[in-house]
C-alpha cells in the first residue's frame, strides 16, 4: 500500500475516518469515503491512468467529471465488470478494483507507443486510405486494429445485478443541482410545484463542491446545505441524486439513469436495485447543467499533468488532494485565476500564469499579484516535456496576432499544466430536445438560442459566468417554469428571493484556438483536439484540405468527438478550428447533433426487469402441469407454451411423433387445443359483419352448425384461418389460429370501429376462459359416450362440423365435432378451471382404448397428411386462396367482402403464382428440409433459377414415407410432373401431386 | 415518446398506442366498380405529408378504442384528437 502523498491534511468533503482500500492495475491503494476512484489515484500520486487510442501515448486524469477523456476504467471483475467508466464518476467503495482499458499489452510497456513515432504517416482517415484493398480483408484488419486500439471488455457472463424501471410525472424536473439548480428548485418548489432535482454527482451543489467562494457572506458550501435542507422539507419536492438526466425526448419525455448502489460496491444491500431507470413525463423542464472548461490545443498537450485548471481547483478544495507539486496555469481568462488562488491557498506552488490577453486586469489579477505568482500576459504554453508526465513546459510570448511566437521561448519545471480555453455550456439535452443553439462570439463557446420544448435554460449552460448571474437566472427559470406549470394563477408568486454573490469584473476571453507551436511543432501534429479519439488539429487541417469541411464530414472522417465521451472537451475547439481554416464564423460551421445519452448508459438499466423469463410473458394453459409430469417437451407458440411431443422412456423425438400419429389413425388421441384464438362475436349484425370479413357465405349457418372460413386482407391475401360456429341467431363463436389471435381481434375491432361502425357487433376474447380437450381418432365416440350421456353422438344426429352443449365426465361442456387431424374428432369445451379435470377424466376413461397424447409435431404431419394449411407455414402474406386451390370457399354471390376486389387484380390472377402443391419425392426415405427450393434448372453453383419452396415437409408414419407441401409456379397445372429440389449438398427429385395424402374423399373425417 | 391524449383514457405514453396510418380513407362502398387503377390506389397509396398529419391510432394496450390524431410530422405537435368518423378539423389560414 502507498501513502497518500499528495492528501491535504485539512479540508474537502472526505471523511478521513473512512479509509477505503481500491486496487488500480492489480495494486493496493487507499483513499476516503467521499473520493472518485480519481481523486484517490491522484491523491496516491497516480496521473497516468490509459494510454491514446491511436497513437497510444500516455494519458493522464483531464477533469474532474462527465467530460473525461482519458481516465476510462475496467470497472469490478466477473459478471459485474463494466467498461468505460470515467475515473472522474466513479465514487470510491472498500474493495474496489480498476483497471485501465485502453494500454494494451500494458500501461507501462506499449507496444502501440511505437506508432507514436510514426504518426506522421498514420493520419486522419489513415484507416480508411490503408486498408480499402482488397475489402474482403478488410474483418481482418479491423480486427487488429480494434484490438490495439482496445477500449474496455464487455462481460461475457450474464449480469447478475437487478435493476428497476421507475415512471414519474412532474410539474418541474430540474436537471443539475449546482447554484441554478438549486435556486430554481427553491423558487419552483416554494410555490408548490411537484418538482424532481436531479443531478448526476454523489453530492447537490455543483461547482460550489469544488470551490471556495461565498455566498451572502458565508461559504457557498454552507448556503447549499441550507438550500437542499429546506428544499427536503417541502413534500412535493423529490432530490434525485445520482441521476443523471441522460436523454430528453419528445413532448417532454426524460430519461435518468440513477446510480442507486453502485457506489457501496459488494457493500450494496440485496433488497435495492443497482440502478433506475426514471422515465419522467415533465409538465416543465429547466435545465441547469453546467459548462464544461475548455482545454487550449498546444503542442504536446495531452502529456499526462495537463488538466483542466476547474479540475485541479476542484481536486484541491472538495477532495483535499493536489494533483501535483508544482504548477504552471495557462489560461485565456479569468476562471483559472480563481483555481491558481486555491492551488497556492492549499500549499501547491504555482509557478507562474501564462495568459493569452495582453492587458489582463480585475481583482482576480491584482489578487494574483499579491499572491507573488508571476504573471506573464500575452505569454502561452507552447509546448511540454517529460516521459510519464510533465515535467517541464515552455512558454513563449505570443505576437499581436496570436500566430506566431516572438522572442526567446522560456522553460519552467512544473509537473502540473493547468489549462483553461474558456467554458463550453452544457447545451446537449438543450439540443436533444430539438431547441436551437448559437455560437456566441462574445463568450467564445455555444449558447442555447431558441426552445423547440417546454423547457429554458439557466446559468452556466445558458452561458452564464458568475455565480451571481447562476444565480440570479435559475431563480427566474424556477418561477418561471412553475407560473407555465400553473401555480402563477394559484399563487401569484411574490418575486423570488436572489441570493447576492460577490461579482466578478473580468478582462473578455482572447479566442485562441491554436496556439502555435515553435519548430517541429509548428505542424500541429501534436496538438490534440480530441484526446479521447486522437485527434489533432493536424488532423483537421488535413480533413479541411481533403474536402471533408462539413463539420458532419469532418467528425467522421477525422472522428473527432466520436468517442465515449462524444467530444465534450473537443467539439467547441473542433469547429472553431474548422472555421478558421475554412475562413469562416464558427456560428456559420455550425454544431454536430447531440444525441443522447449524455454519458453512457448501461444496458442493463434499460433492460430493467425484462429479462429472463420476465422478457416476456408465459402462458399457460390449464392442463399444463399435467403436461409437465407427462414428461413433455414444450414448443414456443406466441406466448403460449404448447406441448411439442410427449417422449416415453428413452424415445427420441422422431419415434414419439411417429407413434402418436399413429395413434391418432388407428385408436385415440387427445390434444390440448385451448390455446386455439376464441373470439366471442355478438349483435344483430354479426352475421352480416362474417360475411363481410370472411369470403365464404354465413347467412344461413344455422344454429348448432360451424363452418371452417379464410380471413383476406383487402389486398386479397390470406391473413387468417379458423372454424366459427353459430351459438345463437346474433351470436357466433370464432376460432382463431394460436399465434394470430391477438392480430385478428385487432383487426375485427378496427374494421367494426373505423369503417362500419353502424354495424352492431361486438367483439370479446374469451380464448383464455375455456380449456379444450381434442380427442381424435377412431374411438373418440366411444369415448366420449362413456363420459356423456346428454349430447346424442349418433352420426346423423351430430354431424360433423356441428357443436352441441352438454355434460362430459359431469363438467357442463361445448363440444365441436371438427377435425384438424382428419379423424373423426371432438373438441371438448370446458370452463378453464375445469380444464385439469376434464383432461384427466378422459385420460382415466381412455386408458382402455390407448388414449395417447400428442403434441404440436404430430398434430402437424397429422394435418399435412390430410392437405389442411397453417396460415403463416404454408402462406406468408403474398398467397392468395386461388394459391391454396381453396376456390371452393371464395363466395362468387356475394357482391363484396374483405380482399375480393383484389382477387381480380392482374397481379392476384396471373396463372404464373406459386400454388400449393403436394411432393412425393422419388427417395420415400428423402424428407425435404423446409424452405429447399424447387429449380428449373440444375447449375453447377447458385444462383439457379428458382420455380418453388416447399413450405410443409414430414415424415408420415402412417404412409410410411416422406411428405411434402410446396409453393411451386403454376403448380396447379404441374401434378404428375417430376420437379427437382435443390439442397445444399445433393439434388433431389420429387413428383408433384393433389395437397392432400390422406382420406381425399372425407370418409373417415365424417364417419 | 409521443403523450398522446385517448378520447376516453386520457393522456397516454405512446407505447400503448398503435398507429393505424393515413386517416379518412374510406374503403370504396362497391370495390367491383372501380378499376384496377382506382382500387390500387385505395389499396396501396398514401400521403407522406411533411407538416400537417391526419392519422389513425388505436389504443391497443388500453381500451381498443380507434381514434383520429393531427399530428405534424416534423415538430410531433398534436393539435387535435377527434372520434372517428368525425370530419378532420379545418386547415388553419396561411399565416396562423
Amino acid at each position: 500500500m502507498t501513502a497518500q502523498d499528495f492528501r491535504l491534511a485539512t479540508g474537502g468533503r472526505i471523511d478521513r475516518d473512512l479509509p477505503l482500500r481500491f486496487t488500480f492495475n492489480d495494486r493496493p491503494y487507499t483513499g476516503y469515503a467521499g473520493d472518485t476512484l480519481a481523486s484517490a489515484l491522484l491523491a496516491n500520486g497516480v496521473m497516468t491512468v490509459g494510454r491514446g487510442f491511436k497513437y497510444h501515448r500516455p494519458r493522464g486524469i483531464f477533469s474532474a467529471g462527465a467530460e473525461e477523456p482519458n481516465a476510462l476504467i475496467q470497472l469490478g471483475s466477473g459478471a459485474r465488470s463494466e467498461p468505460n467508466l470515467r475515473a472522474t464518476q466513479i465514487e470510491l467503495f472498500d474493495g474496489l478494483e480498476s483497471a485501465s482499458v485502453n494500454c494494451w499489452p500494458s500501461l507501462e510497456f506499449d507496444i502501440g507507443a511505437v506508432n507514436s513515432l510514426i504518426s506522421r504517416i498514420i493520419p486522419a482517415g489513415f484507416y480508411y486510405k490503408t486498408f480499402m484493398w482488397p475489402a474482403r480483408l478488410w474483418m481482418t484488419y479491423e480486427h487488429i486494429i480494434r484490438h490495439a486500439a482496445g477500449l474496455g471488455r464487455a462481460p461475457k457472463r450474464a449480469d447478475p445485478d437487478r435493476y428497476d424501471h421507475r415512471h414519474a410525472h412532474c410539474d418541474i424536473l430540474i436537471a443539475g443541482a449546482g447554484p441554478a439548480g438549486i435556486a430554481a428548485a427553491l423558487a419552483s418548489g416554494r410555490a408548490g410545484a411537484r418538482v424532481i432535482l436531479a443531478d448526476e454527482q454523489n453530492e447537490m451543489g455543483g461547482a460550489l463542491l469544488g470551490q471556495a467562494g461565498d455566498i451572502d457572506g458565508t461559504p457557498a458550501i454552507e448556503w447549499v446545505e441550507a438550500a437542499l435542507e429546506e428544499l427536503a422539507s417541502l413534500e412535493d419536492v423529490r432530490l434525485l441524486p445520482r441521476a443523471t438526466v441522460f436523454g430528453y425526448y419528445d413532448h417532454n419525455y426524460l430519461g435518468i439513469a440513477e446510480r442507486v448502489t453502485d457506489h457501496l460496491g459488494p457493500a450494496a444491500p440485496a433488497a435495492l436495485p443497482r440502478q433506475c431507470l426514471w422515465k419522467i413525463r415533465a409538465h416543465q423542464v429547466v435545465l441547469a447543467t453546467g459548462a464544461h472548461e475548455r482545454p487550449l490545443v498546444f503542442a504536446d498537450n495531452d502529456r499526462p499533468g495537463v488538466m483542466l485548471a476547474s479540475a485541479a481547483r476542484t481536486y484541491v478544495n472538495r477532495y483535499a488532494v493536489k494533483p501535483g507539486r508544482r504548477a504552471v496555469i495557462v489560461t485565456n481568462n479569468d476562471s483559472a485565476y480563481e483555481a491558481a488562488i486555491d492551488l497556492a491557498a492549499a500549499g501547491l506552488p504555482v509557478a507562474a500564469i501564462a495568459d493569452l490577453r495582453l492587458s489582463p486586469t480585475g481583482p482576480l489579477v491584482e489578487r494574483v499579484g499579491e499572491l507573488g505568482i508571476e504573471l506573464l500576459a500575452g505569454w502561452a504554453v507552447v509546448d511540454t516535456h517529460g516521459r510519464r508526465r510533465v515535467e517541464a513546459v515552455d512558454v513563449g510570448r505570443l505576437d499581436d496576432t496570436g500566430q506566431s511566437i516572438t522572442g526567446e521561448v522560456r522553460r519552467i519545471d512544473c509537473d502540473l499544466v493547468c489549462v483553461s480555453g474558456g467554458w463550453s455550456p452544457v447545451v446537449h439535452l438543450m439540443s436533444q430536445s430539438r431547441g436551437s443553439v448559437r455560437f456566441d462570439d462574445d463568450r467564445a463557446c455555444i449558447v442555447p438560442d431558441e426552445s423547440f420544448q417546454e423547457e429554458r435554460s439557466a446559468g452556466a449552460c445558458n452561458g452564464a459566468h458568475h455565480l451571481a448571474e447562476c444565480l440570479a437566472q435559475g431563480s427566474r427559470a424556477g418561477a418561471e417554469a412553475a407560473r407555465r406549470a400553473g401555480f402563477a394563477k394559484a399563487k401569484p408568486a411574490k418575486p423570488p428571493k436572489i441570493p447576492s454573490a460577490p461579482e466578478a469584473e473580468s478582462t473578455p476571453i482572447r479566442a485562441l484556438w491554436r496556439i502555435p507551436g515553435v519548430g517541429a511543432r509548428a505542424r500541429a501534429d501534436k496538438h490534440f483536439v480530441d484526446l479521447q479519439n486522437d485527434v489533432t488539429a493536424a488532423d483537421i487541417a488535413l480533413a479541411m484540405r481533403e474536402g471533408y469541411d462539413s463539420v458532419e464530414h469532418a467528425k467522421r472522417y477525422t472522428t473527432t468527438g466520436m468517442g465515449t465521451d462524444q467530444g465534450k472537451t473537443s467539439n467547441v475547439n473542433a469547429l472553431a478550428i474548422i472555421a478558421e481554416i475554412t475562413g469562416v464564423e464558427p456560428n456559420a460551421v455550425g454544431v454536430t447533433t447531440f444525441r443522447p445519452p449524455y454519458t453512457p448508459v448501461g444496458y442493463g438499466v434499460l433492460a430493467g426487469r425484462n429479462v429472463g423469463a420476465l422478457f416476456d410473458p408465459v402462458r399457460m394453459t390449464a392442463m399444463h402441469q399435467w403436461h409437465e409430469q407427462a414428461g413433455a417437451v414444450f414448443e414456443d407458440v406466441g406466448q403460449w407454451k404448447r406441448p411439442y411431443y410427449f417422449p416415453q422412456g428413452d424415445e427420441t423425438m422422431a419415434e414419439a411423433v411417429n407413434r402418436e400419429c399413429l395413434a391418432v389413425r388407428y385408436r385415440l388421441g387427445i390434444m390440448d387445443a385451448s390455446t386455439l384464438g376464441k373470439i366471442d362475436i355478438q349483435g344483430p349484425d354479426a352475421r352480416e359483419f362474417l360475411n363481410r370479413i370472411y369470403t365464404n357465405a354465413w347467412d344461413k349457418l344455422a344454429v348448432g352448425r360451424c363452418r371452417y372460413g379464410l380471413m383476406l386482407g383487402d389486398d386479397g391475401m390470406v391473413f387468417d384461418d379458423g372454424v366459427t360456429s353459430c351459438m345463437g341467431e346474433n351470436h357466433f363463436l370464432m376460432t382463431t389460429t394460436t399465434g394470430g389471435a391477438p392480430r385478428v381481434m385487432a383487426w375485427l375491432e378496427e374494421w367494426s370501429q373505423t369503417e362500419w361502425p353502424k354495424l352492431k357487433v361486438y367483439f370479446t376474447s374469451v380464448t383464455t376462459h375455456w380449456a379444450v380437450a381434442a380427442i381424435q381418432g377412431p374411438r373418440a365416440r366411444a369415448l366420449l359416450g362413456e363420459l356423456c350421456d346428454d349430447i346424442d353422438l349418433t352420426r346423423d344426429e351430430f354431424p360433423f362440423m356441428s357443436w352441441r352443449e352438454g355434460t362430459v365426465a359431469g363438467i357442463p361442456a361445448r363440444v365441436f365435432r371438427v377435425s384438424f387431424s382428419g379423424e373423426l374428432a371432438y373438441e371438448i369445451n370446458v370452463a378453464a378451471s375445469y380444464g385439469a379435470a376434464l383432461w384427466q377424466a378422459l385420460m382415466t376413461a381412455g386408458a382402455k382404448h390407448h388414449i395417447t397424447p400428442y403434441g404440436t409435431e404430430a398434430l402437424h404431419v397429422l394435418r399435412a397428411e390430410k392437405g389442411f394449411i397453417v396460415v403463416g407455414h404454408d402462406t406468408d402474406g403474398t398467397v392468395t386462396p386461388h394459391d391454396l386451390g381453396m376456390d371452393w370457399i371464395v363466395s362468387s354471390k356475394k357482391i363484396d367482402f374483405m380482399g375480393k376486389r383484389a382477387l381480380s387484380r392482374p397481379d392476384t390472377s396471373r396463372p404464373d403464382r406459386k400454388q400449393l402443391v403436394g411432393l412425393l419425392t422419388i427417395d420415400p426415405g428423402e424428407v425435404l428440409p423446409e424452405g429447399a427450393q424447387i429449380v428449373s434448372e440444375v447449375r453447377p453453383e447458385p444462383p439457379m433459377p428458382m420455380i418453388g419452396h416447399v413450405c410443409s415437409s414430414y415424415w408420415s408414419a402412417y404412409l410410411d414415407r416422406s411428405i411434402a407441401m410446396a409453393m411451386l409456379v403454376g403448380g396447379h397445372g404441374r401434378h404428375g410432373e417430376t420437379v427437382t429440389i435443390s439442397l445444399e449438398d445433393r439434388i433431389v427429385q420429387a413428383v408433384v401431386t393433389k395437397p392432400v395424402f390422406y382420406d381425399e374423399d372425407g370418409e373417415k373425417i365424417r364417419g | 415518446m409521443l403523450l398522446l391524449s385517448c378520447p376516453w383514457c386520457g393522456p397516454r405514453d405512446e407505447t400503448e398506442f398503435s398507429c393505424g396510418g393515413e386517416a379518412h380513407i374510406d374503403r370504396p362502398a362497391k370495390p367491383a366498380e372501380l378499376s384496377d387503377r382506382q382500387w390500387a390506389d385505395y389499396l396501396f397509396m398514401r400521403g407522406n405529408s411533411k407538416g400537417r398529419h391526419l392519422e389513425r391510432w388505436v389504443h391497443a394496450q388500453g381500451c381498443r378504442r380507434w381514434f383520429n390524431v393531427e399530428r405534424h410530422t416534423v415538430s410531433h405537435h398534436i393539435t387535435a384528437i377527434y372520434e372517428m368518423g368525425k370530419p378532420p378539423p379545418k386547415t388553419p389560414k396561411a399565416g396562423k
